[in-house]
């Protein structure tokens, strides 16, 4: 338990994917089975465990101790969870001269009926260290929040066994707690698992973007080429009555795409884009798709209001005949044909788009006849289905950003080999009626920049600071003085959270205005235009 | 004699009226007892000050020659008489020389504890409580979240993360005086025996604390003319916590920012200062601590200082001892 807690500890603090890599690997090396495998459940999300209630917690803990010094101690720590871990009494008698084990503990809180649940988690609280107090509230309150996706779990499992993240990603969901034969199989013990479960994640094909000179190099009559849609590229899996709707990175979406799932009455695998709307008469934004995403639970009526549909790329097998090895033109045959058995309002195929030469594409390209269309795909007619990122046969070539200029306004200080630099911005556009303009933020960004324009950044930063907040700095932004920042971005999405109302989708410095006055950066009506149309 | 007329807070600190002398007065006075050499306690421009050898030693280092007009130095344990109030010094436990000061006048005794913790350290000498009838604390860690874990504990973590990323160089920051001679002594005594770099802040105290018979190894300075950048790969730099957001930190490849105080144990704390590492290390007393010193001191009032004074206020209430906040301006966390 303590190196579970241990490990919580240093991933919640340390900022870089390399640096968490290291963490799990080394945790997934020295730690044994079956610990490290519910470790791996519980960052992956694949525990389950009853959850406790916050207002069952604090009920403990001032059954425990002085109401007033708890609330005292809640104030300053700011967190249900940590102030619990903290200020649990402990009698020395309590120690005891074993520490239990993840396996244990998870034992405990499974067995637990709902009467004595809370019972349990006390006399556990009662055993534990600090840390392994706040580990085991993790658990119980659901969501460790630590910054670890599933995903990098799994490139950790990757780097343990030296396999390729996709093998991982296609036996996912075929394993089960606490995954003992996929560590065997990563440390070379055993073979590889066998994948028996129905209606397993296929590792998806991947493209590359464009580059300066990729084009003339090519020739158009070996390529197809498709609308770049904007929504989710998707995998479903039909197969022996089971369903799954999975992400590009084997995530199973299912559960918050009921109305598709439920069309799924095929045996099929397909990849495509999932995007809301109906696709017989529109396609809905980005912006309408996200009110569909993150969410606990989807109402009928979300459901109603931005139904959820696939619109077609690629078809990976039918029925028991995989199809990844045949070229991309027999696979598209293959897809118009099944496409038309499905319903028309939850499936629908991605039309492939005419064009003779690069030129005449990329007139298309510059003007998409739809506005949820950010490019296109070029896709050699001859290619297989392959696993990953390969160079050369897929292709994105995706619509030029959106640019906006904006003001510096605030800065904080980045991590690891950035920590002595101020590197993360946020910048705001002018807002107000004329006389009275006043910056709103829109936006933070911290790449897009050379070491050298990160050097110039952070001076200016350093000279025109009027304002800490521990490691924030407020930068002098007004009309007569301020750094202008052209920002790039993919998109807007309208925000309730932000003050401005609107959140950049991938925004970057794309260059530095030292030379642009301050009171000539862009206003907000200018994003607000956008959002719009 | 009333305790509040033996000692009682004025705007330049914790003064006598029977002995006419102040306790860690934040103004310049004619006659200054200090507890110990952080700078918020100990400051320059006093007529007289009756410290430790070794708080005089530090205090000079700090301000040079001049910073006093006399100077008395208290050997610990022993007895002075001040105007007729007899004053004693006695080991807090908190930093190089630190001291409690025992005030004893017409049967009515005092302690002002200054600063103190009760975890072992190396590189002092361990506190000693002392019976009295009301004991003034530092409430620094004030609060029940305050739990410092065994010191040991938290080097060890330091250790395995260096062995964890060996590319890395991890730097710590620790206050110029105790907290980073504390830190390299754990470092030393847990078997590290690599070079520990140095900010330049810390040498003249480290060089102090050595001339002390407090062995802390080789120390090198952390300067990029008598290393190139590659050197560090892998090495534990100490510096004060401030340096670390300065240019000064960029001739370190890729660092880990690590910060050794009390104030690491809640994890917002390390989060908002960009802590990759943060060690639970403090020369301060944890809520335990102050709690158990409060009952062995045996004292019937408690006067509590700086910090957060209202929980253990209120902890005093709640067992039974009569207790009042001070009110003291003037005293930050320099020492965490």
């Amino acid at each position: 338990m303590n190196r579970f807690a241990e490990l919580l500890d240093r991933l919640v603090l340390t900022p870089s994917r390399n640096g968490k890599l290291t963490l799990l690997s080394d945790y997934f090396r020295s730690v044994e089975d079956p610990d490290r495998g519910l470790a791996l459940a519980a960052i992956t999300g694949d525990l389950t465990i009853a959850a406790v209630k916050p207002a069952m917690l604090r009920a403990l803990v001032m059954e425990r101790m002085d109401p007033v010094l708890f609330g005292y101690s809640y104030d300053y720590v700011g967190d249900l969870a940590e102030t619990v871990s903290l200020v649990w009494p402990q009698s020395p008698a309590d120690i005891a001269n074993h520490v239990p084990t993840l396996a244990e503990v998870v034992a405990k809180l499974q067995a637990a009926s709902r009467s004595d649940g809370p019972k349990v988690l006390a006399r556990l609280l009662d055993s534990a260290s600090i840390s392994a107090r706040f580990a085991v509230i993790k658990l119980v309150t659901g969501g460790l929040r630590i910054g670890v996706s599933a995903r990098l779990a799994k490139q950790a499992l990757a780097d343990l066994g030296k396999v390729d993240i996709a093998e991982i990603e296609e036996l996912w969901h075929g394993l089960t707690p606490p995954y003992a034969e996929l560590f065997a199989w990563l440390e070379g013990k055993a073979e590889k698992p066998k994948k028996t479960a129905l209606a397993l994640f296929r590792p998806v094909m991947l493209s590359n973007p464009i580059g300066d000179g990729d084009l003339e190099k090519l020739d158009p009559a070996d390529y197809a080429a498709e609308w770049k849609w904007d929504g989710i590229r998707v995998q479903a899996v039909s197969e022996g009555g089971v369903r799954r709707l999975y992400s590009r990175t084997g995530d199973d979406v299912s559960g918050a795409f009921p109305d598709l799932a439920e069309a799924m009455d095929f045996s099929a695998t397909l990849d495509g884009e999932l995007l809301v709307g109906d696709p017989r008469q529109a396609t809905g934004t980005f912006s309408d798709l996200q009110q569909r995403l993150n969410r606990k639970s989807v109402t009928p009526k979300i459901q109603q209001q931005y139904p959820a549909f696939m619109r077609c790329y690629d078809v990976l097998q039918i029925g028991d005949e995989d199809l990844r090895t045949r070229a991309f033109r027999e696979r598209r045959g293959h897809l118009e044909a099944f496409v038309q058995t499905l319903d028309p309002s939850r499936f629908d195929l991605s039309p492939l788009v005419e064009f003779t030469d690069w030129q005449a594409l990329e007139e298309l390209r510059r003007k998409p006849l739809h506005p949820v269309i950010e490019g296109v795909m070029l896709k050699r007619w001859d290619s297989p289905y392959l696993t990953g990122r390969p160079k050369g046969p897929w292709f994105k070539w995706k619509r030029d950003p959106h640019t906006i200029d904006a003001v510096l306004m605030y800065a904080q200080r980045g991590h690891g080999k950035r920590s002595s630099f101020y590197s993360d911005y946020t910048f705001g556009v002018w807002s107000g009626p004329e006389g009275s303009e006043e910056l709103v933020p829109v936006g933070k960004a911290y790449f897009g920049f050379t070491d050298e324009e990160l050097r110039q950044i952070d001076k200016y930063v350093r000279d025109n600071t009027i304002e800490r907040f521990g490691p924030v700095r407020s930068v002098r932004a007004d009309r007569r003085q301020g750094l202008v920042l052209e920002v790039a971005f993919e998109g807007l999405n309208r925000s309730t959270r932000h003050k401005s109302g609107v959140a950049m989708r991938f925004p970057r410095i794309s260059r530095l205005r030292w030379d642009k006055p301050a009171a000539e950066a862009d206003r907000i009506e200018t994003l607000q235009a956008l959002l719009d149309s | 004699m009333r305790a509040s007329d033996l000692l009682h807070p004025r705007p330049e600190g914790l003064y006598c009226p029977p002995g006419d002398f102040f306790i860690d007065p934040v103004r310049p006075v004619s006659r200054a007892l200090i507890t110990h050499g952080h700078s918020d306690h100990a400051r320059s421009g006093h007529r007289s000050v009756l410290a430790t050898q070794q708080t005089l030693d530090i205090m000079r280092l700090r301000y040079g020659e001049g910073f006093a007009g006399t100077t008395q130095a208290a050997a610990l344990g022993e007895a002075i008489a001040l105007n007729g109030v007899t004053v004693t010094f006695h080991p807090a436990g908190h930093v190089l020389g630190s001291a409690q000061i025992e005030v004893v006048h017409q049967g009515s005794c005092i302690v002002a504890s200054g600063d103190y913790k009760r975890q072992r350290d190396a590189t002092c000498e361990p506190f000693e409580p002392v019976k009295c009838d009301v004991f003034i604390t530092e409430a620094t860690f004030g609060l029940p979240v305050f739990r410092h874990p065994p010191d040991t504990e938290e080097i060890a973590r330091l250790l395995k993360s260096t062995a964890q990323f060996p590319e890395r160089a991890h730097l710590v920051g620790a206050y110029a005086l105790g907290k980073a001679q504390r830190v390299m002594r754990l470092l030393r005594d847990a078997g590290y025996d690599r070079p520990i770099y140095i900010h330049g802040a810390l040498a003249k105290l480290s060089d102090y604390y050595q001339s002390q018979g407090i062995e802390l190894g080789t120390l090198e300075p952390a300067t990029v003319e008598s290393s190139g950048k590659e050197d560090f790969t892998g090495a534990i730099v100490v510096g004060p916590p401030s340096a670390f957001a300065d240019r000064w930190a960029r001739r370190f490849p890729d660092p880990i920012s690590c910060f050794a105080s009390g104030w690491m144990r809640i994890r917002q704390r390390a989060k908002q200062g960009g802590v990759e590492l943060p060690l639970i290390v403090s020369d301060h007393a944890d809520w335990d601590e102050l709690t158990t010193t409060i009952r062995e001191t045996g004292a019937g009032e408690i006067w509590v200082t700086h910090g957060r004074e209202e929980a253990l206020v209120r902890w005093c209430e709640l067992e039974g001892i009569a207790a009042r906040p001070l009110h003291l301006v003037g005293y930050e966390d320099e020492g965490d």
